[in-house]
């Protein structure tokens, strides 16, 4: 759709104009989608020339270089020991000697295995000695596969070493041809604290990072092509072993007979993820909307004790979630607090279906979510709230505006200008919001129709909890579940990437800045 | 209608809306309060031990507070405790490196390490819990032993939890810094001599959440106890208490453990509640 200039868009009627905006909204779409696509081509593209860049570099650097470097090519710090850079030049030394102790003691065997993922599942000897039948463990699939990416990983890091190495053997050429000092061992361990303090900050966290959650996330990225489950654990019963795009046909299949039940996992997907869409859609804009405008109450001129409503508010934040929801969740049982009173008063005969029934359900976790979350959205907004100039709404008054206008034409925008990001972020973790539907339903009531495999997911459950399911139940599908983790990411990244790059175009209110 | 008619009709209608608003707070007041009311007085619950559909005993007693301690409920409260005393306190040293780092230095793969994280949070972080309950298990840090390796899975990545403090960081004038290194000082002097003393909102904060997190936690400490009594934190021991065949034995008594664990962070949390509302508001704004 073509774009219209700012003064033919001022001349639109409201109407067309949020036609206009609509329209803008769902054909940026696939432009979103393509400049992401566009981006990455730009990115490899960009990566390919750096790492030609790096080639040729290192091919300078060992034809400029003297014997000291050329040496250093196969014996990492040699350069800098040579040089007089003890503390460098051991480092390197060392982390090479590790390196190739590695390789050959272990890191070799799991790299020839990692095609494989073992050969020899667990088989029964007869111990003669002993008279009885023992179970003879051999490979493990799962360290196999763990400690393969673990080498990987390793590996990477000895050809970043190792090109640092290089690196700096070329820097120390260039710093002695211009008859400066190198830096000594001791201005070395000076420079952690001071201009190279941040890799000093960050080594710790980003080890962190490192091995719980890369390594785990690319992990379980490749269980996802594997058949790894509680009958194929890889040890003690059946080894697994990879099964390339199996698992994602089968769950994206339409097939009844090697379903979920006596649905095809496609429509057990797709029913749970429409829920999941449609949860976090009013599980965040109820909550914005209801804690906005209660924040606007408590703020407004005349209302007393607004410290103590607030209190009372935030002392349900305090409160861990696993006591107030769990208790919420026996309070609308069937024959819970809530029914109880109901029936006490004789305002019902008998006690109302919260957990039983698909949609009651569905609407009572959402309310309930509502009781969660004003709290938070009455925090987050009073501050906000406060920072709107007021002389907008002097003006807006004296130019006759009602409250609702005021609301309409000064406060949202704004609110929805400073909060874009958040909103974005509150939506995208509600669809991963756990605690608030494991704790209240467990997912219940439970879905007939797709009980038996899959983890007997439920109509309330969301993608998270149904993959919770999957790996506690008894049958364990580790790889059902990391290929739902996967698509999970799909989405969430997909809904990120179409907000972010729609988001500037919608959010032209810039008056406020 | 003459403009002091029209004054008092507009008064007047100010009047009725906040009496409106007033009468809307006292309600929502009550419903926010009703369910921890009624926790607390089911806790003292002495004729029945099930869930029942009123809400005041008929008979009182702390029967169900002592009936705590003859269960593995002291050992939870004591794992909960030292998990999220430890976390709190090692999990705020990560945060705070990775968001002063973030916000003050300039290095190259800043931008790119940034995107890269905010990328790894858009995996579920459940995902995550097969493997490490596994490498868990194979260090010995599972069941039993649960505490350590809850505190290792919750610190771990918390690095990737730096926005709130980056924030708070990026409000900090760098001007400060650049007067402070023309005076000779170091990196690490600036952080510990200027911005971590000027910093004492967002650290209470970022403790306080810390220390909010693993006491609340349900999921990762549910995986790593793996059914081991001993090794389980309140959440977990108290969840179980609500299934099926327990209701009916041990309502009350989760009602009791309930408030026990509510108490301590609910007191906290009052008396830290201005830095809190500081952090969460910032937090929003900057995304």
């Amino acid at each position: 759709m073509a774009q219209i200039s700012d003064l033919e868009f001022l001349r639109l009627s409201k109407a067309q104009k949020t036609g206009y905006k609509i329209r803008r909204f769902f054909t940026g779409i696939p432009k979103a989608i393509a400049s992401f696509f566009l981006a990455v081509w730009h990115a490899i593209q960009k990566a390919g020339k750096a790492v030609g860049r790096e080639i040729s570099e290192i091919g300078t650097t060992f034809k400029e270089g003297d014997w000291k470097t050329k040496l250093s090519f196969l014996v990492m710090g040699f350069g800098s020991l040579a040089r007089g850079q003890i503390l460098r030049g051991i480092l390197f030394l060392l982390f090479e000697i590790i390196f190739i102790g590695y390789m050959i003691l272990s890191g070799g065997y799991w790299l020839s295995m990692l095609p494989s993922l073992g050969t020899q599942g667990p088989t029964k000897e007869y111990n003669a000695l002993l008279d009885v039948t023992v179970t003879q463990y051999h490979d493990n699939s799962f360290q196999i596969l763990l400690y393969g990416v673990l080498t990987i990983f390793f590996i990477v890091a000895f050809i970043y070493t190792w090109r640092v190495n290089i690196r700096q053997n070329r820097m120390a050429e260039k710093i002695l041809a211009t008859g400066k000092p190198l830096k000594s061992g001791k201005e070395d361990l000076h420079s952690l604290v001071d201009d190279q303090f941040h890799k000093t900050l960050m080594a710790l966290p980003l080890t962190g990072i490192l091995i719980f959650t890369v390594l785990p996330i690319f992990f379980m990225i490749l269980v996802a092509f594997t058949n790894y489950d509680g009958t194929h654990n890889g040890y003690t019963n059946n080894l697994f072993t990879w099964v390339g795009l199996d698992n994602f046909n089968t769950l994206l299949s339409w097939d009844v007979t090697g379903g979920a039940g006596t649905q095809s996992y496609a429509a057990t997907f797709g029913e749970v993820l429409l829920w999941t869409l449609i949860w976090a859609f009013f599980a965040t804009f109820t909550n914005y909307f209801l804690g906005m405008f209660v924040a606007m109450a408590i703020n407004k001129k005349g209302i007393r004790f607004k410290k103590g409503w607030r209190t009372i508010l935030v002392l349900t934040i305090a409160i861990p979630q696993f006591i107030s929801l769990l208790y919420v969740s026996k309070m609308f049982a069937k024959n819970g607090i809530i029914n109880g009173f109901l029936m006490d008063m004789g305002w019902i005969k008998t006690a109302l279906p919260f957990w039983e029934k698909p949609n009651w359900a569905r609407i009572t976790v959402i309310l309930i979510n509502i009781w969660i979350g004003i709290p938070y959205l009455m925090l987050i907004t009073t501050g906000i709230l406060m920072n709107i100039p007021a002389d907008l709404y002097e003006s807006a008054r004296i130019d006759g505006a009602n409250a609702w206008q005021q609301y309409r034409k000064i406060t949202l925008p704004y609110m929805l200008f400073v909060t874009g990001p958040y909103l974005l972020t509150s939506f995208t973790g509600n669809m991963n919001n756990f605690n608030v539907i494991f704790l209240l339903t467990g997912g219940a009531p439970t879905n007939p129709a797709a009980s038996s495999a899959a983890g007997a997911v439920g109509y309330t459950d969301l993608l998270i909890t149904w993959l919770f399911k999957i790996t506690t139940g008894a049958e364990s599908q580790y790889y059902l579940a990391s290929v739902i983790g996967i698509l999970v990411f799909v989405v969430v990244a997909l809904i990120s990437l179409i907000v972010y790059n729609v988001m500037p175009s919608i959010k032209n209110e810039e008056d406020f800045r | 209608m003459s403009e002091a008619k029209r004054h008092m009709g507009l008064k007047a209608s100010r009047a009725l809306s906040n009496t409106a608003i007033h009468a809307l707070l006292i309600i929502m007041s009550v419903i926010w309060l009703i369910p921890f009311i009624c926790i607390v007085l089911q806790s003292f619950r002495v004729e029945s031990t099930g869930p029942v559909g009123y809400v005041v005993p008929h008979q009182w007693g702390v029967d169900n507070y002592t009936k705590l301690f003859q269960t593995d409920f002291p050992k939870w409260y004591m794992n909960t405790f030292i998990a999220a005393l430890i976390t709190a306190v090692l999990q705020t040293v990560i945060v705070l490196c990775m968001s002063y780092t973030l916000s003050r230095f300039r290095f190259k793969m800043r931008q790119p390490l940034m995107r890269f994280m905010l990328i790894l949070g858009m995996f579920p972080g459940m995902l995550s819990m097969i493997i490490l309950y596994r490498i868990l298990k194979d260090l010995g840090l599972t069941q039993a032993n649960a505490v350590p390796g809850l505190i290792l899975v919750y610190i771990a990545s918390s690095g990737m939890g730096y926005y709130v403090s980056k924030g708070f960081f990026d409000t900090i004038p760098m001007s400060l810094d650049e007067a402070a290194r023309v005076d000779g000082a170091t990196r690490a002097q600036i952080l510990y001599k200027i911005i971590l003393p000027l910093s004492k909102p967002i650290v209470i904060y970022t403790v306080l959440t810390a220390f909010m997190g693993p006491w609340g936690d349900y999921v990762f400490a549910r995986y790593i106890s793996f059914g081991t009594s001993s090794g389980m934190n309140v959440a977990v021991g108290l969840y179980n208490w609500l299934n099926k065949d327990q209701i009916a034995n041990s309502y009350t008594m989760f009602c009791a453990g309930g408030v026990l664990v509510a108490v301590p962070v609910t007191v906290l949390f009052m008396c830290l509640q201005k830095y809190y509302v500081e952090g969460v508001t910032g937090g929003a704004v900057k995304g």
